[in-house]
């Protein structure tokens, strides 16, 4: 009993070794937006519903209209056709639009999940896919915390498709440039500018302007400048109706991959941890089968 | 201890057995399916979504299986590193089990991608590798381990070659590379317990960065830990079914008292293994979700008891002798479960990704693809055992093998 005791506490010892990193694991610093960041800033008080963007995103993404109704064009989500949605929220005394699409998140979980880079962060910080690279896990769908990533569910040859901010059309490589215009689709139509496109500090300004100008017209929160570490799509609200109202999750600030790739990376060290076990383990390895040798026992596996 | 247990020695003995039969007909059926899965999509025949991408395949074939498939792991542990060279006659059989096991996990992957033909390039392009991915890691340590697995093995299949007087190039292959094998041998099992200790512990982490939508009570991160211990835990419930699989069925009359011997380890193993998981749910101020007895509550609460009764058994009148078997069979069939559920919970019940996503449950085809796969698993364990020498055990003696 003795000898399994110290067996049982060598097995646990050897499991908590390869996790003892799990509170150092917070080390992982925090990522600010590139210098060279832009984003959007939709506001929910001056948006009037009117779908203009949604339309545009899918000209500009080659994106044929869906049909659930007998009207034109009426998604009910986000899906691989539909990289831009909005939608209405009613309660008795008030309502509001909300428009979704991917948040182009400062620390993408996307990107923490994809092997060989197939999500990044390109230009301008804003988080596009490269189908070459892409074997089709999924991974990055249960990563994003939004929920962004659609993928081609009916297709032999699915693409991972999601609002590239027009750098790129949606499911193809970043080869071009913003849209000729230099702006995404949806903020170059919006008639109201409830969407708008710019540099992020801007944007996080302006944000910030309006609900210091307006307190009685906006709640007082900024969505994306703190939920998970901060997103390039900002947001605005109507004051007594809160995001998650809207279908926006409550999120924490940390960043998604924090907790996993901090850990990964703790436990692993650049890779000298495992090399070093892997020695230590053959040294055993060899020695006792040394000792089998001598007992004249069979060797191999 | 050699006379004991004997050399392995193959079964013998008719391969078209029915078992074998319906075995071969799943499987054919299942790559048929697959077939039409690869030409019509994932979609019309998986109950996949956009909220749900990671299904059955994923929780069972390839988090679950590869967890089934630690006996190999498990033994090598113990009777290398740990030196208790008692347990060698255990180590065919697991490893056999073992490399089927990552190997189907493979193709289970294959079958789930959604883009395969791009997959070659994953274990080459390694200059496009995200080293942030904890799925590189899981993937990149399956392919490897399953590599080490068939060539730890490969002593097995060139014993027999080597008496094959009929197919001379057969038996200078094996003449010429069984020495380098040999050679090789000690660097392979270290490789052997590393790599599979990586990769569940890995399997523990991927599923962490579901972030918030995966319910806080997995969503800890001594997750790898718990998917680690667990998996030792169930390669042990492997070889402890595998040892009575193998006397019933084939005959092979083992003594129980080489496992029985591992139980006290065992239950030390689980309880420390509960003991951090209540800890860390306490710690972190998150015993009010284990408290609520909704369906998350309820899935913590069967996965922690699981674990601790099978401890207890053990604990209390640990399994001494081949009398104590029943006992020693219901322990393992527990701990199974138990590291099943965890796996089940982690990567499915308790990935939730908004309301407005109906709740997952897989199709009939998902259901069966997954069925075809292990009757592929079964049909070609029995017949490697009835070709080569695998089992240890003194043939009893009233049946002919
Ligand atoms: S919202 Fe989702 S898809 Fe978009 S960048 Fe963030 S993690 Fe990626
Ligand atoms: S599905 Fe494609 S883009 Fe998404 S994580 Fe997997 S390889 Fe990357
Ligand atoms: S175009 Fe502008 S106003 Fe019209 S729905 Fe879109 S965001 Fe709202």
């Amino acid at each position: 009993m003795n000898i399994s005791r110290r067996g049982a506490f060598k097995v646990a010892a050897f499991g908590t070794a390869m996790v003892a990193g799990a509170r150092k694991a917070e080390a992982r610093e925090k990522k600010e937006a590139p210098a060279d960041a832009t984003g959007m800033l939709y506001d929910a008080t001056m948006c009037i519903g009117c779908k203009a963007c949604v339309a545009a995103c899918r000209r500009a993404n080659d994106l044929e209209f869906e049909k659930h109704s007998r009207l034109y064009d009426d998604p009910i989500d986000l899906t691989a056709n539909t990289c831009n949605i909005i939608k209405f929220y009613e309660n008795e005394s008030e309502s509001s639009f909300i428009k979704q699409q991917c948040m182009h998140c400062i620390d993408p979980a996307c990107a923490a999940a994809c092997m060989m880079g197939s999500f990044q962060k390109r230009q301008n910080g804003i988080v596009t896919w490269k189908p070459d690279r892409c074997i089709g896990c999924r991974y990055c769908q249960v990563a994003c915390p939004f929920s962004i990533p659609k993928f081609e569910w009916d297709s032999a040859t699915p693409a991972m498709v999601k609002c590239q901010m027009c750098l790129a059309k949606a499911g193809t490589t970043d080869e071009g440039q913003l849209n000729e215009v230099g702006q995404p689709a949806c903020t170059e139509v919006c008639p109201r500018k409830a969407v708008i496109y710019g540099p992020y500090e801007e944007l996080k300004a302006e944000a910030l302007r309006r609900i210091a100008e307006n307190p009685d017209r906006y709640e007082d929160h900024v969505y994306g400048l703190e939920e998970v570490g901060g997103t390039q799509v900002l947001y605005l609200t109507a004051k007594g109706i809160p995001f998650s109202k809207l279908g926006l999750p409550e999120l924490g600030t940390e960043p998604v991959p924090a907790l996993p790739v901090g850990l990964q990376h703790t436990i692993y060290k650049g890779f000298i941890a495992p090399v070093a076990v892997y020695g230590v383990i053959a040294g055993l390895v060899w020695r006792s089968r040394r000792q089998y040798d001598k007992a004249g026992e069979e060797v191999g596996a | 201890m050699n006379n004991q247990h004997g050399k392995p020695t193959p079964i013998g003995g008719p391969i078209m057995t029915p078992v074998m039969k319906i075995c071969l007909t799943l499987a054919g059926t299942t790559a048929v399916m697959l077939v039409y899965r690869f030409i019509v999509g994932l979609g019309p025949v998986t109950n996949m979504s956009d909220g749900h991408p990671w299904g059955l395949w994923i929780a069972f074939d390839v988090v679950t299986g590869t967890a089934l498939a630690c006996g190999g792991y498990s033994i090598a542990l113990l009777v290398y590193v740990f030196n208790k060279g008692k347990y060698h006659p255990l180590v065919r059989a697991a490893i056999l089990t073992a490399a089927l096991g990552y190997t189907l996990d493979l193709f289970g992957v294959i079958a789930d991608l959604g883009r395969p033909w791009l997959t070659w390039k994953l274990p080459i392009f390694f200059w496009t590798w995200n080293l942030d991915s904890l799925q590189l890691m899981v993937g990149l340590c399956a392919m490897l381990y399953a590599a080490v697995l068939w060539i730890e093995l490969a002593p097995v299949f060139m014993e027999r070659w080597e008496q094959e007087d009929d197919k001379p190039r057969l038996q200078q292959f094996a003449k010429k590379w069984t020495p380098i094998l040999m050679r090789a041998m000690p660097w392979l099992i270290a490789l052997g317990i590393l790599l599979p200790a990586m990769h569940q512990s890995s399997l523990g982490s991927m599923i962490l960065l579901a972030g918030p939508k995966l319910h806080p009570l997995w969503h800890t991160g001594w997750l790898p830990f718990f998917f680690l211990i667990s998996s030792m835990a169930m390669g042990y419930g492997i070889i402890v079914l595998e040892t009575m699989w193998s006397r019933t069925v084939y005959h092979r009359y083992r003594e129980t008292s080489i496992l029985s011997a591992l139980s006290g380890t065992i239950a030390v193993v689980l309880l420390v293994w509960v003991g951090i998981r209540l800890m860390n749910i306490v710690g972190t101020g998150k015993l009010g979700y284990a408290l609520e007895f909704d369906l998350y509550s309820i899935l913590f609460w069967l996965e922690v008891l699981l674990f601790l009764v099978p401890a207890i058994i053990l604990m209390l009148r640990p399994a001494r002798s081949d009398k104590d078997r029943g006992r020693l069979f219901m322990s393992a069939g527990l701990i199974i479960t138990g590291g099943m559920l965890l796996r089940f919970s982690a990567y499915w019940f308790a990935f939730q990704p908004g309301d407005h996503w109906n709740y997952y449950f897989p199709s009939l085809f998902e259901i069966f693809v997954t069925v075809g796969f292990i009757a592929a698993e079964i049909a070609a364990f029995m017949y490697i055992i009835k070709r080569f020498p695998i089992l240890t055990g003194r043939p009893s003696a009233a049946l002919p093998t």
